[in-house]
């Protein structure tokens, strides 16, 4: 009897038994719980709220656990959980240069006002297995109080601001309600908004690849990360009812600003611009790579040359979502028997034409040739 | 047979067809664009669905945006009710929406579809919902969306047919089997979705409004009933569907589209119809009227 594809719900619900079975592995090993994937793997968990564009270190971890530790299936659970949230309004505008910093460096001077603070950084570790780790060895604690931070860090780049060497990026005028990514289409040309929006949702794969492309000489801006930050800061939101701002939480966020040379045009002598990359969460290498890519991406609008993969908005934009990426390449999947079969026909129809107007002894020669050649 | 049903127990932490109410009317507004714009592309503001795109969040999304709690609902992927994709989806929205389904095409009010059109005729006031990978008809001969966009405007077609003509210099045939581009309503020209061509010509004057959604790329668009959809084609290249020249093997159909099936591996294969609902339906009358007579 015939047997397609056609598993049918049955075998749809022994699925989801199996891969609950395969997600939590060999019972005799201790579950994992959420507050351990949230405290313990606080990247990972970071990446998730950042390309899930949902700030919830809990939920985060939950979608952690679920997804099994694949990153972007978890993701993909964060953001589809996103669309059911009712949405209350904006936050006011984050100020990063008032941010409780745990890391600060910059690679354009020596010392900045506030001083350069490493934090915890895998930089400098040496890439040696640390089987003290397997044999579950404790942290050591953190010296209580320690040195307090210089409550003033501003901004490396508003220092260049100051002394008008860097494009100044005012907000527009009127300070338009922004652009929202998650409920309106992308349209081209993409506002920088738009454009930033993506990117801070985008794989961070993707933008590491497209990033490192410009710096191998494929649209080469010639970079200098100018600063990088991480650290928490307060969220506020005005209530309307109160007149006043309140703060409704505290993020973590990485944000990291990189300066470009740029020789200058008709309208405006030589100065730097900016490269801009924030995302949720510890996240250095996904922020210095949107960095890079933002800039990339203003290329055209500096009438610069735009012709490498990253100048283009379109591509990059339009390719840079994992959520979209894994879901249409994986679409493969499902069955397409009927316009394989639509192809099947048609290539039978070829083929028995071919044969039909079988060679005469004097076309054989061009016919040998043309065989050779598409072999 | 046709009996309704509800597949799953309505869960009750969704929203009615999971979108909020602001999000449907957003798509309902998108969507009356497109039907007074026969095969123009309206952008939307598509939503992250808790389906992977690629698997029919586009059709997802226009469902959800019309169905209602009287309506009866069929999901059919590849012509078939019980392939796993399309229980699937039928399963999410008797979850969240509880509403009757059926497997019977004349039951039904809304029937969405990957990749096929029912044999049985549509009539009024039914809807069909496309799931749509690739909206643009254009996108193979132009990567840039905003360059197909202005061809669009100024109805820049031309492209297309030096495409299907190269296809008949080089082959004898137009080579292009399925998603095969039609122009609705004498303007806009348009991908079908995937349907095989042999389905396109019920796309011509069908009594059905025609709804297609691309999640994905954040795209719908539509054809109002009764409207004309032309296979493009040349005068001396009429269009031209797949034929077999087997019938289906279980019900004897020499009209409906047919799936090949192989059943070893030295080359022996039967055809069925690839409308499973369809040929069941046959197949019982069949029985039937054996037993009358």
């Amino acid at each position: 009897m015939y047997v397609a594809v056609k598993g049918g719900e049955r075998a749809i619900l022994n699925s989801y038994r199996m891969l609950d079975a395969y997600r939590r592995g060999d019972r005799a090993v201790p579950e994992l719980s959420l507050d351990q994937i949230r405290e313990q793997m606080p990247l990972a968990v970071s990446r998730v709220m950042a390309e899930g564009s949902l700030y919830d270190p809990q939920l985060a971890s939950l979608a952690l656990k679920q997804a099994a530790g694949d990153v972007i299936e978890a993701v993909f659970l964060l953001r589809a959980y996103r669309t059911t949230l009712s949405r209350y309004g904006y936050t006011q505008p984050i100020d990063t240069g008032a941010m409780r910093l745990q890391r600060r460096i910059s690679s354009t001077f020596k010392d900045v006002p506030g001083g350069q603070i490493l934090g915890p950084t895998y930089d400098y570790t040496q890439r040696l297995l640390d089987f003290t780790l397997e044999a579950q060895r404790e942290a050591d604690a953190l010296p209580a109080g320690g040195d307090a931070l210089d409550s003033a860090m501003p901004r490396v780049t508003d220092l260049l601001a100051h002394d008008e060497l860097i494009d100044a990026e005012p907000v527009p005028d009127g300070d338009p309600e922004p652009f929202d990514l998650t409920r309106q289409p992308l349209d081209f040309p993409a506002s920088r908004a738009a454009r930033l929006q993506n990117l801070a949702r985008a794989d961070e794969g993707f933008l590491l690849s497209m990033g490192y492309s410009t710096q191998r000489g494929y649209g080469n801006t010639h970079p200098f990360a100018a600063e990088i930050r991480y650290g928490t800061l307060e969220v506020e939101m005005h209530i309307e009812e109160l007149g006043f701002s309140v703060t409704v939480g505290e993020i973590e966020i990485t944000e990291c600003q990189m300066v470009s040379q740029f020789a200058g045009n008709a309208d405006t002598g030589p100065k730097f611009t900016r490269g801009y990359g924030l995302t949720f969460g510890y996240g250095e290498r996904k922020a210095m790579s949107m960095a890079l890519v933002d800039r990339a991406l203003k290329a055209k609008d500096l009438g610069e040359r735009a012709d490498s993969p990253a100048n283009d908005h379109e591509f990059v934009l339009y390719h840079s979502d994992n959520v979209e990426a894994s879901g249409f390449v994986q679409h493969l999947k499902l069955p397409h028997y009927v316009d394989f079969q639509a192809n099947l026909e048609l290539l039978r129809r070829l083929r028995a034409d071919g044969a039909a107007l079988q060679p005469t002894p004097q076309a054989a020669p061009t016919a040998l040739i043309d065989e050779a050649v598409s072999q | 047979m046709s009996a309704l049903h509800a597949t799953v127990e309505r869960d009750d932490h969704y929203n009615f067809a999971y979108l909020d109410e602001s999000t449907k009317r957003m798509l309902r507004r998108a969507l009356l664009k497109a039907v007074a714009i026969p095969g123009y592309q309206v952008p939307f503001g598509s939503r992250e669905m808790p389906l992977p795109y690629g698997w029919g969040t586009g059709g997802i999304q226009v469902t959800a945006a019309i169905i209602g709690q009287d309506d009866v609902l069929k999901v059919i992927d590849q012509g078939s009710d019980d392939t796993t994709n399309a229980i699937n989806i039928r399963r999410f929205f008797g979850r969240v929406t509880g509403v009757a389904t059926t497997e019977a095409t004349p039951d039904a009010t809304i029937v969405q579809t990957r990749h096929r059109i029912p044999e049985t005729p549509l009539r009024e006031g039914q809807v069909m919902v496309y799931q749509v990978p690739i909206p643009e008809p254009l996108r193979w001969l132009e990567p840039s969306e905003t360059e197909t966009r202005t061809m669009h405007a100024l109805a820049e077609y031309g492209g297309m047919h030096v495409k299907l003509y190269e296809d008949i210099a080089q082959h004898g045939h137009i080579a292009t089997t399925y998603d095969y581009p039609v122009i609705v309503n004498d303007r806009y020209m348009m991908r079908p979705s995937p349907i095989p061509k042999f389905d396109n010509p019920k796309l011509d004057g069908n009594p059905a409004l025609m709804l297609f959604g691309a999640g994905r790329e954040k795209r719908v668009y539509a054809v109002p009933p009764y409207t004309r959809v032309k296979s493009l084609d040349f005068d001396d290249h009429p269009f031209t569907v797949e034929t077999w020249t087997e019938c289906c093997d279980l019900c004897g159909s020499r009209e409906s589209y047919l799936d090949e099936i192989i059943l070893d591996d030295a080359g022996t294969r039967r055809f069925v119809c690839s409308d499973t609902e369809y040929c069941n339906h046959r197949q019982a009358q069949q029985r039937n009227d054996k037993a009358t007579a």
